[in-house]
């Protein structure tokens, strides 16, 4: 009874962890250049990127690693030429074009499904892990940073989102922090429903063009499906006024909460040379704007 | 010829360069195999011809059949279809449509049955065929769509795919079987360290690839000493322009904010072609 209780008890202090994860649909509209500010503005807080595929916010972050371990995403496919007989019979059966006529198996096509080895008659065929990526948990100046890397041709980055997402958490109760700040992927797929599943709020950034508009709803609809009710912020919003007008009156039409716009501004791109969010690298109008956000993302996460 | 326009990294002008290319070449087939954000047809705007579902097969079990011996769970390495006691669980979302539980039922009771995953949509702009698909949201694994798109490929054509972002399963669909990859970057730290890692993916895919850097101007130099160290040819320089930037804004392609560059598209293509 008494454990059952600690159980409980245990299930409400995860629940106060706040989960943020921006996401954009369109890749390149600045999500992890307004995480890494957040970086900087947020107070007690796990940092972690789940852009797994082409993971970015560690360049800013410069993380001390003091832990990686391996990710098995899965196994793959090992033929045994000894054994083999050549029958055929792997060939035939593998829906994903993996095994060669000269039954040589091309790793990055093999999903490990495992149909060759369970039908191979002379048991030349093994599945074997597949260690495809490495997780990472650093010290960096603005606190604690989980990340991860996806091996070259590698799949499963859903998985490993999900594992990020593990070590965030475990972290933030270790600390007693009670926010967790995730870069996510673009597009709607596997890591970034991955990513999403369970999350406390999203932001979404988008920018005033018609594939920025395009993208966004899809991703809107995509939180709503997950229950979670997406805020919005426009970047460069001065390329196209008149489209931001439009983000904005869909925003208020969708009962998606409005957050701001960022300016076009090169010192975005100065700070990403010089390794720095733009919070330390200018005091400009960019870096007001997003302060502006930051503040009502606190009220909204109740932080 | 297939010539897969991809990147590390989001948003540094795939589309940009994919539509600006089949514009100027003026002829064979468009595929946009970024099926999570299909974004091409705001700029091509192809006539509209044809609609057409995707489905994936998943199974379906006929329970007067099954014997519970439990051989669908142990082959399935997905946890679509778990055999617990006297039930079976099945779960379509997980599911690979590898039809290894099919196969592997002694009693025949498992089926195959449709799950539509997506649509494709056809069409034309002048001489150039469109298709594009477009995931239905919360659907999580692309490459299946991705692989109906490309059936539509005709062998005979120019093909010019437009691939998602990233480096793994949808990126690794949409390049598979193309005869060269155009790599478009940006010149900043980040889109240095997710170049670096296209360039090993396309390296692990065995394909021919080059580089074009969108916005050449901004940032700093490491993108340029990266391809001369590596050896990769950059096949074109395009400076950070306000009114391309505009006129993306507003679906206009780049070529046509800039009409001069096609005809260094057509020559960059010519080369790609020669190689």
């Amino acid at each position: 009874m008494e454990e059952k209780d600690t159980d409980i008890e245990k299930e409400e202090d995860m629940s106060k962890i706040n989960e943020l994860i921006v996401i954009s649909g369109k890749g390149g509209t600045g999500k992890t250049t307004i995480v890494s500010a957040f970086a900087s503005l947020a107070k007690n807080k796990i940092m972690a990127d789940c852009d797994v595929d082409a993971a970015d916010l560690h360049l800013i972050m410069n993380p001390e690693i003091r832990h990686r371990e391996n990710f098995i995403g899965g196994t793959r496919a090992v033929l045994n030429q000894d054994k083999c007989i050549k029958c055929g019979k792997c060939i035939e059966l593998c829906r994903f074009d993996a095994i060669k006529d000269d039954f040589c198996i091309e790793e990055p096509y093999c999903e490990g499904c495992s149909v060759c080895s369970y039908f191979c008659p002379v048991k030349a065929i093994t599945m074997e892990d597949s260690i495809s990526g490495e997780i990472f948990i650093s010290d960096t100046r603005f606190g604690p940073f989980v990340h991860a890397k996806l091996g070259i041709a590698q799949e499963n980055s859903g998985k490993l989102v999900t594992e990020v997402r593990k070590k965030a958490k475990k972290l933030a109760e270790e600390n007693k922090f009670n926010l967790i700040i995730i870069d996510g992927s673009p597009g709607t797929g596997c890591p970034v429903i991955a990513s999403l599943a369970g999350a406390t709020s999203v932001l979404i950034v988008t920018e005033p063009t018609l594939s920025g508009i395009h993208d966004m709803k899809r991703v809107v609809e995509l939180s709503k499906n997950f229950s979670i009710n997406p805020s919005v912020c426009i970047n460069k919003y001065d390329i196209n006024i008149e489209l931001s007008k439009k983000i904005e009156d869909y925003c208020m039409k969708n009962s998606v909460d409005f957050y701001g716009r960022l300016p076009y501004d090169e010192n975005t791109t100065k700070a990403m040379v010089a390794r720095k969010t733009i919070i330390e690298y200018s005091s400009g109008e960019f870096s007001n704007s997003i302060k502006g956000i930051w503040i009502k993302l606190e009220e909204k996460l109740e932080i | 010829m297939i010539i897969s326009i991809a990147s590390g990294k989001g948003g540094t002008g795939k589309t940009t360069i994919a539509t600006s290319l089949a514009l100027s070449i003026e002829h064979g087939q468009f595929l946009d195999c970024d099926v999570e954000e299909p974004n091409a047809h705001l700029f091509l705007k192809p006539e509209k011809e044809k609609v057409e579902t995707v489905s994936v097969t998943v199974p379906e079990v006929d329970m007067n059949l099954c014997t519970h011996c439990g051989e669908c769970g142990k082959i399935c390495q997905f946890k679509a279809i778990v055999s617990v006691k006297k039930s079976l669980l099945l779960f379509p979302q997980l599911c690979h449509s590898c039809g290894g539980c099919i196969k592997a039922c002694p009693s025949g009771a498992i089926k195959e049955v449709e799950r539509e995953i997506g649509i494709i949509e056809s069409g034309r702009v002048k001489d150039i065929e469109f298709h594009h698909g477009i995931l239905n949201i919360g659907e999580a694994k692309s490459p299946p769509l991705i692989k109906a798109l490309k059936k539509k490929i005709n062998n005979s054509n120019t093909v010019i795919i437009d691939s998602p972002p990233g480096t793994s399963c949808p990126v690794i669909t949409s390049v598979r079987g193309s005869d060269y990859v155009i790599l478009v970057t940006e010149p900043t730290p980040f889109g240095l360290n997710d170049l670096i890692l296209a360039v090993e993916m396309v390296k692990t895919l065995l394909i021919p690839s080059g580089i074009i850097i969108n916005r050449s101007d901004i940032g700093d130099r490491e993108v340029f000493l990266y391809c001369e160290r590596e050896n990769i040819p950059i096949l074109m320089e395009i400076p950070n322009n306000r009114e391309v930037a505009e006129g993306y804004s507003k679906g206009k392609t780049l070529v046509e904010t800039l009409p001069e560059l096609k005809e260094k598209f057509r020559e960059l293509f010519k080369n790609i072609k020669r190689s």
